[in-house]
């Protein structure tokens, strides 16, 4: 997908001015922030799964080529077939290649992050395979030609009422006002896409690697009819999705759900073992799963591999309080919120997403919730030293920091400066004590006035031995 | 207790009353304060915007002057947070210059942490009346758990009525040079904050950052506020807020 997150201070403007976006925003504290906090505490010893959690992914990428072969060898022994994928190009060529060698038409699509980082249904599209998202979500954005907004709640940035505008004009048919029968609605329409495909297409939550089983957490039992219905079942993951054993995915998925959405668990987990056997009343004939690298590999052993541990709750943009007031749009990349900031400069270039590793506060909400315990803002910290060290900072921005640093080390100089400072500042706030416009800092004053200082430094004053 | 006070630079040019007020309760808990004359800045503003080279420097600066103190004290969260926490992180390279920081990160603490937990103080000076609201500052919340102490403290005054904005831990938008890059989307996160505290019908804001009360402070204001009161916690407990 293309980055255009280039664009991002001047989405931050028009994210901000769109009432409806704001309203369906002001939803995600009820629906994911409140949710998560009353099923977390569920968990008796909370800090000890977590750092279970985060010890797993990081057996599993320090040495991630070994846990990959065995992944490969146990699925390969099932019956699937597993395809690497260096790029987002490959995964298209590699699925539309399975497409053609099985004569396939139609493909029933479950939700899929990294097909997104693809453009997959684009790709298949031109290769003439017709292709249908299941996912209620993803279902609708494929109507309205829009990118999801957030990785587990696609379409949180629309509300009712537009989705009843989009399903009257794209079905042509009378306009539903309520959840249930909107929802039947699609129902109705999306029954015979599964019924019909040639090819379901889903994403992988895990990959096993002592059984070679791919592993989708799922709520509407869409991902159940893909991956079970069609003669064909592809599963696309990135290559940092596989974990050790069974046991180890039962300890992420106790965090999985209840970071995610609030669940203390979802209403499908579905582990997809091999083709189907002699005696499976269902499972599909062929089974492909296609691992993409895309930048991936490249950080195991760097400072960012930790990164790599994600998986793909989505808490840390729940709880982002810069995500909560623009939404996942403005990012311009497929992954929005804290750890889109980090994985989108890292997977497709930091001089393509100047503004994302900036725009956050430090806030640290993001790493509280952190199932897997990625510390988020120091590895923004760090993709800010990237910026600094290759010369991506505007030449007014180091050199202020620059002065500063030098001026707080001469501390009689600094002394000097900052009486003089104080005292300009506090003439210009005048009777009111207020500052309405700060030179070369308007980002302040266009929204807020500064509080005039007292006009005195604490250290002269404390050295006159005076107390104001 | 021989205390080493670093008012942080902040509080040195914009509100040195904060300053005076935090001496006033250090010495009413007991302690004995000095303030290292050649103080400046903790470094912060570079280490956050990618200045590594600049943050090793400042650090360094302020390992000279505050090493030999039994405890250093400062009324900032963030600050205090850079110093126990990201000065350690900074000297990783050097495992004796990173033993001795994360030994001086131990005995540093955020003012109303050190005054409740360290000092253990009972009695404060303070006479406010009134109803506040309390802003938790993100890094002293989540990098030092500074949460229950200052309402603690503030539970000893018996003129203050403590009535709790709703989302007190979310982030007020200030974020230092965030406030300045991205100051559209800085202000809306002050506009929310800013009506949870209204929501309040408090008297007044208090905190333990001034840069957040400054953010708040600009914000109130500009919106036509001119009565709701921003207050840093130690003005309150010390009864240096007229």
């Amino acid at each position: 997908m293309q980055n255009n997150a280039i664009d991002f201070k001047r989405q931050v403007t028009v994210k901000l001015a769109d009432i409806k976006l704001q309203g369906a925003l002001s939803r995600l504290q009820s629906r994911f922030v409140e949710g998560r906090s009353a099923v977390i505490s569920e968990i008796a010893d909370l800090p000890e799964t977590r750092n279970a959690a985060a010890a797993i992914r990081d057996r599993v990428l320090n040495d991630l080529e070994h846990w990959l072969l065995q992944f490969e060898q146990q699925a390969t022994a099932r019956g699937a077939i597993v395809h690497w994928a260096e790029t987002d190009e490959d995964v298209n060529r590699i699925v539309a290649g399975i497409a053609r060698q099985h004569g396939v038409r139609t493909a029933a699509k479950s939700k899929s992050m990294v097909s997104e980082e693809c453009e997959l249904n684009d790709a298949l599209e031109q290769a003439g395979v017709e292709v249908m998202e299941t996912d209620l979500g993803e279902y609708i954005l494929q109507l309205a030609h829009e990118a999801p907004s957030h990785i587990v709640a696609p379409v949180v940035h629309k509300n009712k009422e537009e989705v009843a505008d989009l399903f009257a004009e794209k079905h042509q048919l009378p306009r539903k006002t309520g959840i249930a029968e909107l929802c039947r609605e699609a129902r109705e329409i999306l029954r015979p896409a599964f019924l019909n495909a040639d090819m379901g297409i889903s994403g992988a939550n895990f990959l096993v690697a002592e059984t070679g089983s791919a592993l989708i957490v799922t709520n509407e039992g869409n991902g159940r009819l893909v991956t079970t219905l069609p003669r064909v079942h592809v599963a696309i993951t990135g290559i940092e999705k596989v974990v050790p054993t069974l046991e180890d995915v039962s300890t992420l998925v106790r965090l999985l759900p209840r970071s995610a959405t609030g669940q203390s668990i979802t209403n499908y987990v579905s582990v997809l073992t091999g083709t189907r056997g002699d005696a499976d009343h269902d499972g599909p004939e062929h089974f492909h799963i296609v691992l993409l690298d895309n930048g991936r590999s490249k950080l195991l052993g760097s400072d960012m591999q930790e990164m790599l541990r994600c998986i793909r709750c989505g808490a840390c943009m729940n709880h982002c309080p810069v995500y909560q007031n623009i939404g996942g749009h403005a990012y311009g990349w497929v992954y929005p919120g804290p750890m889109g900031s980090i994985l989108t400069p890292l997977l497709s270039g930091l001089e393509k997403s100047p503004d994302l590793p900036n725009a956050s506060t430090f806030c640290g909400a993001c790493a509280a919730v952190c199932p897997v315990k990625i510390p988020l803002p120091d590895l923004l910290r760090k993709l800010r030293e990237q910026q600094m060290e290759r010369g991506m900072k505007s030449r007014q921005e180091t050199f202020m920091l620059k002065a500063w640093a030098w001026l707080a080390l001469r501390p009689n100089l600094y002394a000097l400066a900052t009486r003089i400072a104080v005292r300009v500042m506090r003439l210009l706030g005048g009777k009111e004590r207020l500052l309405h416009r700060l030179p070369g800092a308007h980002g302040w004053s266009d929204g807020r006035d500064f509080p005039a200082p007292a006009g005195r430094t604490f250290r002269e004053l404390y050295r006159q031995g005076g107390r104001k | 207790m021989r205390v080493g006070f670093f008012v942080t630079c902040l509080v040195d040019t914009m509100r040195p009353g904060i300053g005076f007020a935090s001496l006033k309760l250090l010495e009413a808990a007991g302690c004995e304060v000095v303030v290292p004359e050649h103080q400046t800045c903790c470094g912060q503003p570079g280490y956050n915007s990618g200045d590594h080279k600049s943050a090793e420097a400042m650090a360094l600066k302020f390992l000279a002057e505050f090493e030999t103190f039994d405890y250093v004290v400062l009324p900032s969260g963030s600050c205090a947070g850079m110093i126990r926490v990201h000065y350690p992180d900074l000297f990783k390279h050097d495992p004796e210059l990173s033993a001795r920081f994360a030994a001086l990160g131990q005995r540093t603490y955020e003012l109303t942490d050190f005054l409740h937990r360290i000092a253990r103080l009972e009695k404060v000076p303070g006479t406010f009346q009134g109803t506040v609201t309390y802003h938790d500052s993100c890094s002293g919340l989540r990098e030092l758990d500074v949460y229950r102490q200052p309402r603690a403290l503030l539970a000893t005054m018996p003129g203050v009525k403590l009535q709790e904005m709703v989302e007190s831990t979310t982030c007020c938008g200030f974020g230092g040079t965030f406030s300045l890059k991205y100051g559209e989307l800085s202000t809306r996160m002050a506009d929310n904050k800013c009506q949870h505290i209204t929501a309040t019908g408090a008297d007044a804001i208090v905190g333990g950052d001034l840069g957040c009360l400054l953010n708040i402070e600009g914000r109130l204001r500009r919106t036509g506020d001119h009565t709701t009161r921003v207050l840093h916690v130690a003005e309150v407990l010390s009864g240096e807020e007229k």
